[in-house]
Parts: structure tokens; C-alpha cells; sequence
């Protein structure tokens, strides 16, 4: 058996025992770390199939900050509640999970069909493909045929932190000139009524 | 490389699987979203495994370029839920019915 297969037939069983756990799990907090396990065992599958520059991006982008992101927000947020199983739609959860089945299924036939169980990568992966190093090679391939769309995701990037910016803040209205007068009078600002009412 | 290739889009497809279904199944919006990025990592791990089949390294570049959009969209599908959370005080999708018909 070769070490590649002992690595995916070690972290396969892990990957997707995470994912259900995480599934399972009714606190959100837990869900989540359930999540980095599986994130990491996706950049143990990228190293094995020759993309270590993916690796290093799944464990720093991924598992790093996206999932501290997650992580910041559920305590922020405090949702450490365990959510409510009331369905609203009745029999909605045993549908749910028969027609994962049946995707899963399905998906799995048209691998059969399409790509064969018997199938395997070109030996010469490490050699040819990726000459010079993995983070070289794909480099030549994103600046030489994809650096538009390169230059795109940094437009799209500075769009969502924008819009990040502009959903979170709290709204607050801008005082008119009558409020900041009444502000400053002496009295604190008290309508005539008010200042009847005063004994 | 001896693992063969379709092993690996089983397990992206198994992983996919089990997102749409937290996707269907969980009433957390947080978790809902954890699913969501599940999903977009098993297309990820297509995407590499059959780049390493073809022996083409565009595969990687896609799953790269995935990345990013992910993370966009993470940014802004979480400042979505701060902003319904801060008006309705909770994190289900159930109380979230305005616009129910």
C-alpha cells in the first residue's frame, strides 16, 4: 500500500465524520470546530494531490481566518442557545436528508460513468506539471491566462468589505438643529408641557 | 499516486452531500452558512482532483479563485446576519418571515 493511499484512507473516515458531526452537533460553537477538523483534512487532501500551494492557502484562508471570522461572530452574537427542533414545514428533515441520499447517489453513478474507479493521475505530476514548484507553476498559469479575472476578485474584494462595513453599522440619524438647541439649553432641553408640569 | 482518482470525488461528493442537507435540515443561520462553506470546499476538492487527472493546473487556479469568493462572501453573509440579529434578536431563519407571503 502506498503512502498516499494510507493518508486518504486515514483522513477520509475523519473528513467525513466531522462533517456529520458538525451536522449533528446542536451547539454552534461546537459546529464550527467540528468544521476546521474537516477544512484541515481537505488541505491534507490537496497536499496529496499535488497542489501544495492550496494547502498552505486552505489552512491560512480557511481554517484561519474565515473560521475565526465564524467563531468571532457566534460569541459575538452570543448564540450559544441551542437551537429549537420545531419544524415549520412538517416532515421537512426525513425529506431533507432522502433527497441528500439520493444526490449523493447519483453524483457517485455519474463518477462511475464519467470518470471510472479505476482511473488514476499521470505519474508525472510533480515532474511535468508542476516544473519549478507548485506556487511557480500556478503562478505562470493565473498571471499568463487568468490575470483579468485575477484583478476582478480584488475589485469583488473591496466591494464586500465595503459592504461589510456599510450592512454592520449601527444606524444612527443625524441630530437636527432644533434637537442640538434644545440640548444645550439650560433647562436640558425640556418642551414647553414639560416645563409646566415641573411644580 | 496510487489512490485512484474518483476515490477523492467520492469523498468531495459525500462532503457536498452532507452540506446541502445542514443547508436543508438545521434552523441556525450560522450553521446554515457553516454549510454553505462545506459545500464550496467539496466543489474545491473536485476541482483539485481533477485538475491532478487531467494534469492541469486551471483546476487549481478555479479552486484558488473559489477561495476568494468564498471569503468575500463569508464577509458579507455574516455582516447580514449581525445586522438581522441586532433587529430581531435571534439567529433562527424562522424569524425571519418578512417577506413570507
Amino acid at each position: 500500500m502506498a503512502a498516499d493511499q494510507i493518508v486518504f484512507w486515514v483522513f477520509a473516515p475523519i473528513s467525513i465524520g466531522s462533517a456529520i458531526a458538525m451536522l449533528f452537533q446542536r451547539n454552534a460553537i461546537h459546529a464550527a470546530l467540528f468544521l476546521i477538523v474537516n477544512f484541515f483534512t481537505l488541505a491534507v487532501f490537496f497536499l496529496v494531490l499535488g497542489a501544495p500551494f492550496l494547502f498552505a492557502v486552505q489552512i491560512i484562508v480557511y481554517a484561519g481566518a474565515i473560521m475565526v471570522l465564524f467563531l468571532f461572530v457566534i460569541m459575538l452574537l452570543g448564540v450559544d442557545r441551542d437551537e429549537s427542533l420545531v419544524e415549520r414545514l412538517k416532515g421537512q428533515r426525513p425529506t431533507a436528508i432522502l433527497l441528500g441520499l439520493g444526490l449523493l447517489a447519483e453524483v457517485v453513478f455519474a463518477v462511475r460513468a464519467g470518470v471510472g474507479f479505476a482511473a488514476k493521475g499521470p505519474a508525472n505530476f510533480d515532474t511535468v506539471v508542476n516544473r519549478g514548484g507548485n506556487a511557480q507553476a500556478l503562478a505562470r498559469v493565473l498571471f499568463r491566462d487568468y490575470f483579468f479575472p485575477f484583478e476582478v476578485t480584488s475589485v469583488l474584494l473591496i466591494v464586500a468589505a465595503i459592504a461589510a462595513m456599510v450592512l454592520a453599522q449601527r444606524r444612527t440619524r443625524a441630530r437636527t438643529q432644533a434637537e442640538r438647541e434644545a440640548e444645550e439649553a439650560p433647562d436640558g432641553g425640556m418642551t414647553e408641557r414639560e416645563r409646566e408640569a415641573v411644580p | 499516486m496510487n489512490t485512484p482518482i474518483a476515490y477523492f470525488l467520492v469523498v468531495s461528493a459525500a462532503l457536498f452531500t452532507i452540506g446541502t442537507v445542514g443547508v436543508l435540515v438545521r434552523k441556525n443561520a450560522l450553521v446554515i452558512f457553516m454549510s454553505v462553506e462545506l459545500q464550496l470546499n467539496a466543489v474545491n476538492l473536485a476541482l483539485v482532483a481533477f485538475s491532478r487527472m487531467h494534469g492541469n493546473l486551471t483546476g487549481q487556479v478555479l479552486a484558488f479563485f473559489s477561495m476568494v469568493v468564498a471569503a468575500a462572501e463569508v464577509v458579507v453573509g455574516l455582516a447580514i446576519i449581525v445586522a438581522i440579529y441586532r433587529r430581531r434578536a435571534s439567529a433562527n431563519v424562522d424569524d425571519v418571515n418578512l417577506l413570507k407571503w
